[in-house]
C-alpha cells in the first residue's frame, strides 16, 4: 500500500521568547523539530507498511531548513520525501495550506502510485489549530477519521478499514473505506529508532522538492497570503498578572499548621467553598 | 492563523484582504450561529458557553441569535431545541434525521453546509470538541472561508467583523484573526473557556426545520459500537469544581497517591501535567494544559508543577490557584493566588488530614449552625 | 549480525569543530567520508562561549562568510581584574577590526555546526546524527578497521577513523587509545543565555550593526579557583558564563551554579543582563591540560583530533580554531596517505603529528606548556588576592580625600607587600613571566 504522512517542521515552543518590545517571535537559537503530534502519524504510517507492504511518502510544505525534518523522517524509516516549498506560499493560513497539500498529494499519486492512506497529525504546535487534516480531506474527497487512537484493521482487497476513534465522552468504533485520511491521536504508539541502515539510506536519500509549478499548481491565487481568508491583525503578548501568588510563611510551623492556616486561606477566598467540600466529602 | 512558517517573507503584492472589501454575494449573511453539538442524548456544555458568548455579539451587531441543532428525531433533539432557546437562542434552525444518530463527518458536513449556504450566517461559532473540530475543518474547507481555531475571547469590531483572539505558539502570544472577506466568520472555542451563561426557562421560539439529502446507502461511514468513558473510568476535568493535580516536583509516580488521595478526602478530580503522561504514569486524558483538558473549576490545587506556559494557559481560567512548590521562584507562583513554598510530598498528607479534620460530619455540624 | 558491505575511507567520530573540519577536507577531496554524530542535530549537544577565529575555518571553509550563521565580529575586548564590589579593566576597542573580513566572530555552536555540517553534507559526505558510537572494531592484529553504533545493525568499517568526540573521549580512553582525563587537567565551565532585544545590547555595549563586545574577567569571580568569567555579546543574546579547574570545584565543594549566580550579581555585570530573558543553561568541559596533557595523536587505523586530543589554549581561551586546525590537518595527512596508496598504518598516520607540530596549534601550546601548573597552585593569589590589590589600588587612586598622593602610593605598596611578601611577589611575577615566555 502506498502511505503518505503531512508533517511540519515546527520550532519547539518549550524555547520560544516573544521580543519584548515589538511582539514578535525571536527565533534565534529556536531549534525547530518535527511537530510532535506528526510522530505519531508517521509511526503509524511505517507500521502499516511493515505490517501490509508497501511505501511511506513523507510531505512537507516549508521553507527549504524544513528539509531537516523530511531526512529525519527518512531516518526513521520513510521511504521517500518531498518538500514543497514556494515563496507563493508564504503567508498561508489552513485554508491555503491544505489546498496545497492535498495538490501535492494529488501529484504524489499521480507520479508514485495514488496513496491508500494519508496521514495528518492530530494538530501541529505553533499553528495548533487541528484543520489542515480535515482541510485535506475534503480537497481530495478522502474519508475523513480523526482523532484515531487505533487502526483495528484493514482489509486492502475489500478496500476496509476500521479504527477507534477518541471522542467525547467515549470512544467510537468506526469501519470506513479506503482512501481515506486519518489524524493520528498522540499517545497511541512510539517513534521508532532505525537501525543503521535505514540511518545509512537517509542520509543518502534524494528529497524531491517541488516548487507550486513543478507541483502542478496553476492556480495561485488560492496559495499564501492571497488565498487565506483569515487574516492576523494583531499579535501581542498576553498581559501577565499583576499581582504574585500571596504566600503563606511558613516558617517555624509543623506542617499540621500549615496545613490548616492554607485551607483557611482558601475557604477566606471563597467561602461558598467550604459547605460544596464538606458536602462532596460526605 | 499562518500554517505556513510566519519566517519567510511575504510576497509584497497581492494580500488579499487586509482591507474589507465584502463581495456582494455575501452582503446578505446575517446574524450570529451556535452549533449545538448534540451527541447521545446530550447537549455538549460547551455549546451553552458559545450562546452565552453568541448573544453578546449578536447584541453588539444587533442581529439574531441562532442555534443550529443537528440531530436524530426524538426527544433528545427536541430537548436541544428547547435548551437552546433557554440558553438564550432568538431561533433554531433544526435538522432531524436518523443519519445523524451517531456523529460520523459526512452526514454532519453535509448537513451543517447546507444550513449555511441556506440560511447564511455571517458567524458561526462551534465548540473545540474532537466532534466540533472534526466538522468545523470540514465545513470550513468546503465554503472555503477562514476558521479560527481555539479562540479565547470573540468580539465585534468598529466596522461589523469579528475579531477573533486565539493564542499561538504555545501560549507566548495571542493574535487577533478576522475573515474579513468571506462568509461565515467561523470560529471554534474550548469547553470552559468562556464561562457558562445563566440558563432561564423560555418558550419555544422559531424553529425552522431543513431537510437533509443525503440517505444512509450514501454514506460509507458506519458505526460499529461506542464505548463510554464512564465505563474505562475517564475523567471528567474540564467540568470538575476542584481540581487537585501533581507534577514532576513528586518525584515518582507512587507520589501520585498524595494527589488521588486529596482528591477523595475533597471530591475533587485528578489530574497532571504532561511529563508525567509522557511517563506513562497517568493516562493522557489526566493532562492539563495546551495540549490536555482546560480546566475552570473554582479552586485548583498544583502540586509540584513548575507554571510552564502550556500548563497555565490550561487552568488560567480557575477561581483560586493554589500552588504548592519547593522553589520560591516558580513560574507558577506568577499566576497562582495561594502559594506555599514546600516539599509537596511531606505537606500533602498534613493537608489530606487536615482537610479530613475541617469537614469531618462534626465540624460540617457546627458550620451549619 | 548483518555487516554492511560497503566500506567507507573514513569514519569520522564527532560533528563538532574538529570533526566537521575533517569530514569536509576530506568529502571536499573526494573521500567516501562517513560522519557519525550522537546528538540530535549537529551542535545539539555542543557548548562554547562562543569565539570562532576566522582565519583557521577560511582555511578550510574560504567562503564561509556567505552563508554560515556568524553573531556578530568582535570590535571590542574588555579584560576585568574584579573583586566582590569592582572591576579594575583593559579595554580595547579599534575601528580596524571593521575590516572586510572580520578576524573574530561570535557564534551560537547550536546554529553553527548545523551550517557547518549543511557545508559538510553539500562536500558529498554522509551525516547521520542520533548515531553514538559504541565501540572502535579492531582486526586480529589491533588497527582499528571500523565502528559500532547504538543502533541496530552491524558494524560500519572504514580504512582509517578520526576521534573527534570531543572533550571527554570515552570513545578512545576506553578503547585504550588515551589515558582518562585528570580532573585538574579539566575545567567545568557553566554557561547562560540571556536574551535581549538587539537594541538593547546595542546600547548597553556601545555597539552598532553586527558589531560586537567581549569581557572576560578573573578575579574573587572564581572564589580561590582557578577560573574565568566570561561574557559574549550575540546578536539577540548574551552568552555569560564561568568556568574552574574540576579538581578545584571537587576540592572546595563548589557549585558552579552558586558561581555562575554571583556572577551574575556581581554590580558590575547586573546592569549588563538586566532585564534578560534566560533560556538556556549549559555546562560543559574544557580541557586545560595544555601541552604536557596532549596524549597520544595517531595509532594503526585512527587519529585524534580537537578536544579529545585535549588540543586547547587555556591561557587564550581558544579551542575551536584547534580544533578546526588539528581536523584539517588530519585529514590532509590522510588524504596524502591515501593519495600514495598506502595503508592507513601507525607509521604512515605519524605525517598527522609532524604537519601539526609545524602548525600554531603545538607550537603556542608549548610556549604556555608551564602555565596550567603555575595557575593551579597558586590560584589563590592569581585569582583573589591579586585581583582584590588591584581593586584596592585603583580605588585608592581615584577616590580624592584630601590624603596626599604620596601616601596612597605607600599605602598601595604596602597592601600588596602586606598581602603577599616582596619576595612572594617578585616570585609570583618571575614564575608568570617565564610561564608565558
Ligand atoms: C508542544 C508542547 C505542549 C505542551 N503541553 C503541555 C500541557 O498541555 N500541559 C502541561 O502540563 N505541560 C505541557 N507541556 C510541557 C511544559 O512545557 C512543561 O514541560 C511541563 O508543564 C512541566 O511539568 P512539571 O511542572 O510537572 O515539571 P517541571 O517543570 O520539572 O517542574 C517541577 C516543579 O516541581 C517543583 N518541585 C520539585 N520537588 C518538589 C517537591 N518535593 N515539592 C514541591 N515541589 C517540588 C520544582 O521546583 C518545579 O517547579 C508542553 C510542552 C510542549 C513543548
Ligand atoms: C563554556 C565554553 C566556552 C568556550 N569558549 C570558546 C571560545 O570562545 N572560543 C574557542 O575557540 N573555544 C572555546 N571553547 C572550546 C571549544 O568549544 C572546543 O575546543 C571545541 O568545541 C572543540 O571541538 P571538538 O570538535 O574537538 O569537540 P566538540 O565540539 O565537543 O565536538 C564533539 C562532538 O562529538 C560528538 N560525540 C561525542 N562522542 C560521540 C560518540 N561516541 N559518537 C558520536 N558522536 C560523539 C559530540 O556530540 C560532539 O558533537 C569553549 C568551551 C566551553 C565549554
Ligand atoms: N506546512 C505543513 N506541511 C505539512 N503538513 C502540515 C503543514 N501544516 C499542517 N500540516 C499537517 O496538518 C496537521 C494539523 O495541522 P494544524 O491544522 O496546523 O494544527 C499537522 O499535524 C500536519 O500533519
Amino acid at each position: 500500500m502506498h502511505i503518505v504522512v503531512s508533517i511540519k517542521q515546527v520550532p519547539d515552543s518549550a524555547q520560544i521568547r516573544v521580543h519584548p518590545v515589538t511582539n514578535t517571535i525571536m527565533r534565534q537559537g529556536v531549534p525547530t523539530i518535527i511537530n510532535p503530534y506528526d510522530l505519531f502519524a508517521l509511526e503509524e504510517a511505517l507500521r502499516l507498511r511493515d505490517a501490509y507492504g508497501g511505501e511511506v511518502t513523507v510531505l512537507t510544505m516549508g521553507p527549504p531548513m524544513a528539509e531537516d525534518c523530511l531526512r529525519k523522517a527518512l531516518g526513521y524509516g520513510a521511504d521517500r520525501a518531498v518538500l514543497l516549498t514556494d515563496r507563493y506560499f508564504a503567508g498561508s493560513d489552513t485554508l491555503a495550506t491544505s489546498f496545497a497539500l492535498s495538490q501535492a498529494i494529488a501529484k504524489i499519486g499521480e507520479m508514485f502510485g495514488p496513496p491508500d492512506v494519508v496521514f495528518t497529525g492530530k494538530q501541529t504546535i505553533d499553528g495548533d489549530t487541528a484543520q489542515v487534516g480535515p482541510g485535506i480531506a475534503k480537497r481530495l474527497d478522502l474519508f475523513q477519521l480523526t482523532y484515531v487512537a487505533k487502526i483495528a484493521s484493514i482489509d486492502l482487497a475489500a478496500r476496509e478499514i476500521t479504527v477507534e476513534r477518541r471522542c467525547e465522552g467515549g470512544t467510537q468504533k468506526l469501519k470506513s473505506r479506503l482512501p481515506c485520511l486519518i489524524t493520528m491521536l498522540e499517545g497511541t504508539n512510539e517513534m521508532r529508532r532505525g537501525s543503521i541502515e535505514d540511518a545509512l539510506c537517509a542520509a543518502r536519500s534524494r528529497i524531491v522538492k517541488w516548487s507550486a509549478a513543478e507541483a502542478g499548481i496553476e492556480d495561485l491565487t488560492k496559495c499564501g497570503l492571497r488565498g487565506s481568508p483569515t487574516v492576523v491583525k494583531r499579535v501581542f503578548a498576553p498581559t501577565p498578572r499583576s499581582q504574585k501568588a500571596v504566600q503563606i510563611d511558613t516558617a517555624e510551623k509543623t506542617l499540621r499548621d500549615l496545613a490548616d492556616e492554607l485551607i483557611g486561606a482558601i475557604f477566606t477566598r471563597q467561602p461558598a467553598l467550604e459547605p460544596e467540600l464538606a458536602f462532596e466529602a460526605a | 492563523m499562518s500554517s505556513a512558517n510566519p519566517e519567510t517573507p511575504r510576497p509584497p503584492a497581492g494580500r488579499a484582504g487586509m482591507k474589507k472589501e465584502l463581495p456582494e454575494r455575501f452582503r446578505d449573511y446575517r446574524h450570529v450561529w451556535v452549533f449545538i453539538e448534540l451527541e447521545r442524548g446530550q447537549v455538549h456544555p460547551v455549546s451553552f458557553e458559545l450562546l452565552g458568548e453568541g448573544r453578546k455579539l449578536a447584541d453588539k451587531l444587533g442581529v439574531q441569535l441562532a442555534g443550529a441543532v443537528l440531530g436524530p428525531p426524538g426527544e433528545a433533539t427536541q430537548n436541544a431545541v428547547a435548551e437552546a432557546f433557554a440558553y438564550g437562542a432568538d431561533l433554531v434552525y433544526l435538522v432531524e434525521a436518523p443519519l445523524l444518530a451517531d456523529y460520523r463527518n459526512e452526514p454532519f458536513a453535509k448537513a451543517m453546509t447546507d444550513l449555511v449556504d441556506t440560511y447564511k450566517p455571517e458567524i458561526l461559532l462551534l465548540g473545540a470538541t474532537t466532534l466540533g473540530r472534526d466538522l468545523a475543518g470540514s465545513v470550513a474547507t468546503t465554503l472555503l472561508t477562514g476558521l479560527t481555531a481555539d479562540c479565547t475571547e470573540l468580539d465585534v469590531d468598529a466596522d461589523g467583523s469579528l475579531a477573533a483572539t486565539r493564542p499561538t505558539f504555545g501560549g507566548s502570544l495571542l493574535c487577533t484573526i478576522y475573515t474579513l472577506n468571506y462568509r461565515p466568520q467561523m470560529a471554534t472555542v474550548r469547553p470552559r473557556v468562556m464561562p457558562m451563561p445563566q440558563r432561564a426557562d423560555r418558550a419555544i421560539g422559531r424553529v425552522i426545520a431543513h431537510k437533509l439529502s443525503l440517505a444512509e446507502d450514501e454514506i460509507v461511514t458506519k458505526v460499529l459500537g461506542f464505548l463510554p468513558d464512564s465505563q474505562s473510568g475517564t475523567a471528567n476535568l474540564a467540568y470538575a469544581d476542584v481540581v487537585v493535580a501533581g507534577g514532576l516536583g513528586l518525584g515518582g509516580a507512587e507520589n501520585l497517591q498524595l494527589v488521588k488521595s486529596l482528591a477523595r478526602a475533597i471530591g475533587a478530580e485528578f489530574g497532571c501535567s504532561r511529563p508525567l503522561v509522557q511517563k506513562g504514569w497517568m493516562p493522557a486524558d489526566r493532562q492539563i494544559g495546551q495540549t490536555g483538558k482546560t480546566i475552570r473549576p473554582k479552586l485548583y490545587i498544583a502540586a509540584g508543577i513548575s507554571g510552564a506556559i502550556q500548563h497555565r494557559v490550561g487552568v488560567e481560567g480557575a477561581d483560586l490557584i493554589v500552588a504548592i512548590n519547593t522553589d520560591p521562584n516558580a513560574p507558577i507562583f506568577d499566576f497562582a493566588h495561594l502559594g506555599i513554598v514546600t516539599d509537596a510530598v511531606r505537606f500533602l498528607p498534613a493537608l489530606i488530614e487536615a482537610f479530613t479534620r475541617r469537614l469531618s460530619p462534626h465540624s460540617r455540624d457546627k458550620l451549619a449552625s | 549480525m548483518q555487516m554492511i558491505k560497503e566500506e567507507f575511507d573514513a569514519i569520522v567520530i564527532g560533528a563538532g569543530m574538529s570533526g566537521n573540519a575533517a569530514a569536509y577536507t576530506m568529502a571536499s577531496d573526494g573521500l567516501k567520508v562517513l560522519q557519525l554524530e550522537r546528538g540530535e542535530y549537529p551542535g545539539s549537544k555542543n557548548v562554547q562561549g562562543a569565539i570562532m577565529y576566522a582565519n583557521m575555518l577560511e582555511k578550510i571553509v574560504p567562503d564561509f562568510r556567505d552563508d554560515a550563521p556568524l553573531e556578530r565580529h568582535l570590535v571590542e575586548q574588555r579584560l576585568w581584574v574584579m573583586d566582590e564590589t569592582s572591576h579594575t579593566g583593559i579595554h580595547y576597542r579599534s575601528d580596524d577590526f571593521n575590516e572586510v573580513k572580520p578576524n573574530r566572530y561570535t557564534i551560537i555552536r547550536a546554529q553553527f555546526d548545523k551550517w557547518f555540517s549543511r557545508r559538510v553534507r553539500g562536500a558529498g559526505a554522509t551525516v547521520l546524527c542520533e548515531t553514538t558510537v559504541t565501540e572502535l572494531v579492531r582486526d586480529a592484529k589491533g588497527k582499528v578497521i571500523g565502528v559500532r553504533t547504538d543502533r541496530a545493525g552491524g558494524a560500519i568499517y572504514a580504512d582509517v577513523v578520526v576521534l573527534a568526540e570531543g572533550v571527554c573521549g570515552l570513545l578512545g580512553t576506553r578503547g585504550g587509545l588515551r589515558k582518562m582525563l585528570k580532573p585538574e587537567a579539566v575545567a567545568l565551565a557553566v554557561k547562560e543565555m540571556h536574551f535581549l532585544p538587539e537594541e538593547v545590547i546595542e546600547q548597553r555595549f556601545g555597539v552598532k550593526g553586527s558589531e560586537g563586545c567581549v569581557i572576560e574577567a578573573v578575579g574573587t569571580i572564581s572564589n580561590g579557583m582557578a577560573g574565568l568569567g566570561f561574557l559574549y555579546t550575540n546578536k539577540e543574546s548574551i552568552s555569560l558564563g564561568i568556568g574552574c579547574l574540576v579538581s578545584d570545584f571537587a576540592a572546595k565543594m563548589e557549585s558552579p551554579y552558586a558561581l555562575l549566580d554571583a556572577l551574575k550579581n556581581h554590580p558590575s555585570i547586573r546592569p549588563l543582563i538586566a532585564g534578560s530573558e534566560v533560556k538556556e543553561y549549559a555546562a560543559h568541559l574544557i580541557p586545560e591540560g595544555g601541552y604536557k596533557a596532549i596524549p597520544q595523536l595517531f595509532g594503526d587505523g585512527w587519529v585524534v583530533v580537537g578536544d579529545a586530543a585535549q588540543l586547547n589554549n587555556a591561557v587564550h581561551r581558544e579551542g575551536s580554531n584547534l580544533a578546526m586546525t588539528s581536523g584539517r590537518i588530519a585529514a590532509e595527512a590522510i588524504i596524502q596517505v591515501k593519495r600514495r596508496n598506502d595503508p592507513m598504518t601507525k607509521r604512515n598516520l605519524a605525517l598527522y603529528k609532524t604537519m601539526l607540530d609545524k602548525s600554531f596549534v603545538v607550537k603556542d601550546l608549548r610556549k604556555y606548556k608551564d602555565m596550567p601548573a603555575l595557575l593551579h597552585t597558586n590560584a589563590r593569589n592569581f585569582f583573589t588576592t591579586y585581583p582584590r590589590l588591584m581593586s584596592q589600588a585603583a580605588q585608592n587612586f581615584m577616590r580624592v580625600d584630601g590624603t596626599p598622593k604620596i601616601e596612597k602610593e605607600k599605602a598601595t605598596t604596602a597592601a600588596f607587600i602586606k598581602a603577599r611578601s616582596r619576595l612572594g611577589l617578585v616570585s609570583d611575577a618571575i614564575r608568570l613571566a617565564l610561564a608565558w615566555r
